[in-house]
């Protein structure tokens, strides 16, 4: 097959100035030259965007779009092969003093290391994510439940231990809360109901006094909040009447039927 | 011919050696021997204790025999086995007996007072909680004794998702699981559900409501316990598992007197609503499951 170098397109009718100007100061380097080859070009262009649109631009970890898309691939995953897959929240903890008191661009660096730290902390197939401000999410696939804590504890023990430079004379100290949820196993949640473990066990290590670990526990056969809620939630009462019937079946229908089943003593 | 063979493929032509050769352990004498082939082994379960699973189990049991079926009921329920109690017997012999040898299988099979066969696991058992390769192995063959003897097989497991549980349904075609309307037994039930579809690859699995308040409403849970099943658990592509309602069974204070006289509802009063429910359940069993081993 030959490559031709006459293009398909003409590129100076594309604007693609902008998008140019977005990749010109990237860690990729330069564009290639798009008169020497059209097709390398775009396709720099076009990874390069791809790359910018997956990426916090501070601290170059994914961004909540790619975390999105890493969630849903492991509940995938989880769903199908059962295996464990633990998503972590992290915030950093009172970082707006450190803003108030330092100004925004220490508060800039402090988030960059923090980032620069998560990334030493995981493994290469692990995601680490900015979910905003100064929260960030880790997704771990194939993370045993003996695995979880250890390195969220790691995680929490290696930001303690960082000193942050802002000035010249001012290095910080900070620590974070972390909470985590493994995905329900075998099952298909939904990255927002999953997420939303997860931040209600980092709620529960902040409240417990901040710079701490809150792991919700995974059965291996757990019937997760979300199953639950489609068995007995308003879905549920709404679409029949069985919930209702409940206290009709429980109540005393004569004096020897006492408020316990009857078959509660044979089996 | 070489002499060395490779340590695994030794262990599997010993195995097979074995099979071929050693006779089976578990044998029935030609005396007790029926006259059709292989009868359907089905698993009770429920996930939560204390639905009437073992009341189900036993009833069931007497509803089939009315209806002409050659029924046995294993107490496959090795840690809080409890048949004993509903069926008001004290057996003299018992599978723990047949495992650890005492006794042959064909003399741990009693008569229940419902017209079925009964083999009660014994309070020995207890030591058996602990899967080894041994106890599934003696297991299964007493199961396979069992089949040719009999249209139904019934193994009443016990409460819960142990491996002992899971096991003795493995050995079962059909899985029956109980639940009552109530949430908690209804989330173990799901549970149980969930692994069964998970490990055992279940593609069909049959509810029984017990304790239900208004016509309909088993059938309601059941279509209930399918969405959430479609929803979460993920089988293959182009397979999904189908529960199937067998049948309510009212709540029915009828019940409730006859556990406390330690007598089959069957035989006290089986035309009250639970137990007209209880010969329902038998015939829809007839013209789906048993009608099969045929």
């Amino acid at each position: 097959m030959t490559v031709s170098n006459t293009p398909l397109i003409d590129l100076t009718t594309l604007r693609l100035a902008d998008a140019c100007a977005l990749l010109e100061h990237g860690k990729n380097g330069p564009l290639p030259d798009p008169a020497e080859s059209p097709l390398a070009f775009i396709q720099a262009l076009v990874d390069g965007l791809c790359e910018l649109s997956l990426r916090d631009p501070l601290t170059g970890l994914a961004n909540r779009r790619q975390l999105r898309a890493a969630l849903e691939r492991e509940i995938d995953v989880v769903a199908r092969s059962g295996e464990s897959a633990l998503l972590l929240m992290l915030d950093i903890d009172h970082f707006k003093k450190i803003n108030d008191a330092h100004g925004h661009p220490a508060g800039d660096l402090v988030l960059q290391a923090v980032a620069k730290c998560l990334n030493a902390c995981v493994r290469p197939k692990d995601t680490v994510a900015r979910y905003g401000g100064e929260e960030f999410a880790v997704v771990l696939p194939d993370c045993p439940v003996s695995f979880g804590n250890v390195v969220a504890e790691r995680i929490r023990e290696m930001i303690e231990a960082l000193c942050i430079p802002v000035t010249p004379v001012h290095n910080i100290h900070i620590t974070v809360s972390i909470g985590g949820a493994y995905a329900p196993e075998w099952i298909r949640s939904t990255a927002v109901l999953w997420t939303d473990r997860a931040d209600t066990e980092l709620y529960r290590a902040k409240t417990e006094g901040r710079n701490r670990v809150s792991l919700g526990g995974q059965r291996v056969i757990a019937v997760s909040a979300e199953e639950k809620e489609m068995l007995f939630g308003h879905h549920a009462l709404s679409e029949s009447g069985w919930m209702d019937n409940l206290g009709d079946a429980l109540a005393p229908q004569s004096s020897d039927f006492p408020l316990d089943s009857p078959s509660r003593t044979a089996n | 011919m070489p002499g060395v063979m490779s340590g695994v493929l030794n262990d599997v032509l010993t195995d097979v050696l074995t099979d071929v050769i050693t006779p089976p352990k578990y044998t029935l004498s030609q005396a007790t021997l029926g006259l059709k082939p292989q009868g359907k082994v089905l698993a009770v379960t429920s996930g939560k204790g204390g639905v009437g699973k073992t009341f189900v189990s036993a009833n069931l049991a007497s509803a089939l025999a009315r209806r002409g079926h050659r029924v046995l009921v294993m107490d496959a329920d090795f840690s809080l086995a409890n048949l004993d109690i509903v069926l008001n017997l004290s057996p003299k012999i018992t599978l723990h007996d047949v495992f650890t040898g005492k006794a042959k299988l064909e003399n741990a099979i009693m008569r229940a007072p419902g017209g079925f066969s009964v083999i009660l696991a014994g309070s020995g058992m207890v030591e058996y909680a602990r899967l080894t390769h041994q106890v599934r192995d003696d297991f299964r063959q007493i199961i396979a004794a069992l089949v040719p003897h009999y249209d139904v097989v019934l193994l009443d497991t016990g409460a819960g998702i142990s491996d002992v549980v899971l096991f003795a349904i493995s050995l079962a075609s059909e899985v029956l699981v109980v639940a009552t309307p109530e949430p908690t037994s209804l989330t173990d039930a799901y549970a149980t559900i969930k692994v069964l579809v998970g490990q055992q690859k279940r593609q069909v699995v049959r509810t029984i409501i017990n304790q239900t308040a208004r016509v309909g409403d088993g059938r309601a849970i059941t279509r209930q316990l399918q969405q959430v099943l479609d929803r979460f658990v993920v089988t293959e592509p182009g397979q999904s598992t189908r529960l199937v309602h067998m049948g309510d069974i009212p709540a029915d204070p009828t019940v409730k007197q006859a556990v406390m006289r330690r007598q089959l509802l069957m035989q006290m009063a089986p035309d009250c609503p639970a137990g007209l429910a209880m010969t329902q359940l038998a015939l829809k069993l007839e013209s789906t499951v048993i009608a099969q081993a045929a």
